[in-house]
């Protein structure tokens, strides 16, 4: 440890459960922080700052207006740039001592085992089940231990899951939850308080920091719910489940054979999604009628020509299309689905109706990089 | 003989209450499918149920006074 070391961790070396000796433990540590978004963001600003050694950031997404008000790491002035790129900018000025690795892409099961594979610990702060399953597999195939969060409007759950411990392995998350439901709703969806994933990512930080330096009770076999409007925790007692476990893959093959994107069923529907650049081949070829089912209020909203109706408004209100062809388009992909379906019901085979895979978020994706190579 | 539930996220919002009593519900099975039948879009949702601030995976009896929390996973980050 170095002179300076002594300075920047002191008031945390000198709590006596702590000492030098946890100051070590976080700097020897290496932790890899899954979704640098609402969660991310705090779990990574204390990470950094305790002085964890290295520290993984891996995310795919760029930072949008919708995410400023949760996202505190993030500034007016980073809006459109990937969230990976600001945040190890801005944490390498907080603490110039830590290692980042930066990973700008998405976790998959192609990628998971060699990335997580080069940490001792994962904080999971995804805002999708298929990658919740993910990480939670190739955790319990790895042997590595995570501290799993998540948020739902004024409502957040923490716990520590597959941790080794003097009688094996800790319960992991499909103990709590052995498959994932069809539908669920995401903070784009369901909207979140601003201030939920601070509270809920510094718990995170907290039992990351409590599993390293191996002090205090973590949250082991245990799930830690809290909801923000009436100030309650809630701490339940989490046990083995054999239904569970026999869903998790039982080796890296079956690991990267599993489908997780159709498991979850949460963005992916091969019959019917078409990609943004096939989006563009289309419109080059034919009359497209772009449809935005998103409600009126959600942002960003489409530039070019376009119809907006509310995915509950679409059964009601069949709109008037003249083109051949329709593209369905919501925020991430999941309800320009279920609008598809309608259409489908609508339109029959008169027309040809597709959903926009990964929805305003690809398409945003897709703008920013042609920008970048211009 | 009376028991306490708690529900927790998309649970509260099917069910429109955050906690509430039942009266004479045996076991953990009769208390999901009386609350399923009465809310169906509660059979689309996958939960967790726990009684006495523990997770159960299969069929409990439950006691008066007993508390049962049901609680779906949440995808946020």
């Amino acid at each position: 440890m170095q002179a300076q070391d002594y300075e920047r961790y002191n008031r945390q070396m000198i709590l006596p459960q702590f000492g030098e000796e946890g100051q070590h433990k976080l700097l020897q540590a290496k932790v890899l922080v899954v979704g640098a978004g609402g969660l991310g963001c705090p779990v990574l600003q204390y990470l950094t700052a305790a002085g964890v050694g290295e520290i993984g950031i891996i995310d795919d997404d760029i930072i949008s207006l919708s995410n400023l008000h949760r996202q505190v790491l993030y500034t007016t002035d980073d809006l459109n740039k990937y969230k990976t790129e600001v945040a190890a900018d801005k944490l390498k000025r907080l603490n110039p001592s830590v290692t980042f690795h930066v990973f700008t892409e998405r976790l998959t099961n192609s990628n998971a085992i060699d990335i997580i594979s080069r940490f001792d610990i994962v904080a999971d702060g995804t805002d999708n089940f298929a990658a919740r399953y993910i990480i939670n597999d190739a955790c319990v195939l790895l042997q590595k231990p995570f501290v799993n969060a998540a948020i739902s409007r004024f409502e957040g759950q923490v716990a520590v899951f597959n941790l080794l411990t003097p009688s094996g392995p800790s319960v992991n998350y499909r103990d709590l939850f052995p498959a994932p439901p069809t539908h669920a709703l995401n903070c784009e969806e369901a909207g979140v308080l601003g201030v939920l994933p601070g509270i809920i990512g510094s718990l995170q930080a907290n039992e990351v920091i409590k599993v390293i330096t191996g002090i205090g009770q973590p949250l082991i076999n245990r799930l830690l719910t809290f909801n923000a409007l009436n100030n309650s925790f809630y701490q339940l007692d989490i046990i083995l489940n054999e239904e569970g476990r026999k869903l998790i893959p039982a080796n890296i093959a079956a690991f990267l054979d599993m489908d997780y994107e159709v498991l979850c069923s949460s963005s992916s529907h091969p019959e019917i999604d078409i990609t943004v650049d096939e989006l563009k081949e289309l419109q080059q070829k034919e009359k497209v009628t772009i449809l935005d089912v998103r409600e009126m209020n959600e942002v960003p909203t489409i530039e070019e020509d376009h119809l907006r109706i509310p995915l509950r408004l679409l059964k009601n209100k069949p709109p008037a299309v003249t083109a051949n062809t329709i593209v369905a388009v919501c925020h991430m992909g999941i309800r320009s689905a279920e609008a598809v379906k309608i259409l489908k019901e609508i339109y029959g085979s008169a027309k040809k109706i597709y959903n926009l895979k990964g929805g305003i978020l690809s398409w945003q994706k897709y703008l920013y990089k042609k920008q970048q190579h211009a | 003989m009376k028991v306490s539930v708690l529900t927790f996220g998309e649970v509260a919002d099917i069910v429109n209450a955050s906690s509430f009593d039942l009266k004479d519900v045996e076991d953990t099975d009769t208390l999901k499918q009386l609350l399923e039948d009465k809310f169906p879009r509660l059979k689309e949702t996958r939960y967790a149920v726990a009684v006495d601030k523990k997770i159960v995976n299969q069929n409990v009896t439950l006691e008066d006074a007993s508390i049962v929390a049901l609680l779906p996973p949440f995808s946020g980050g």
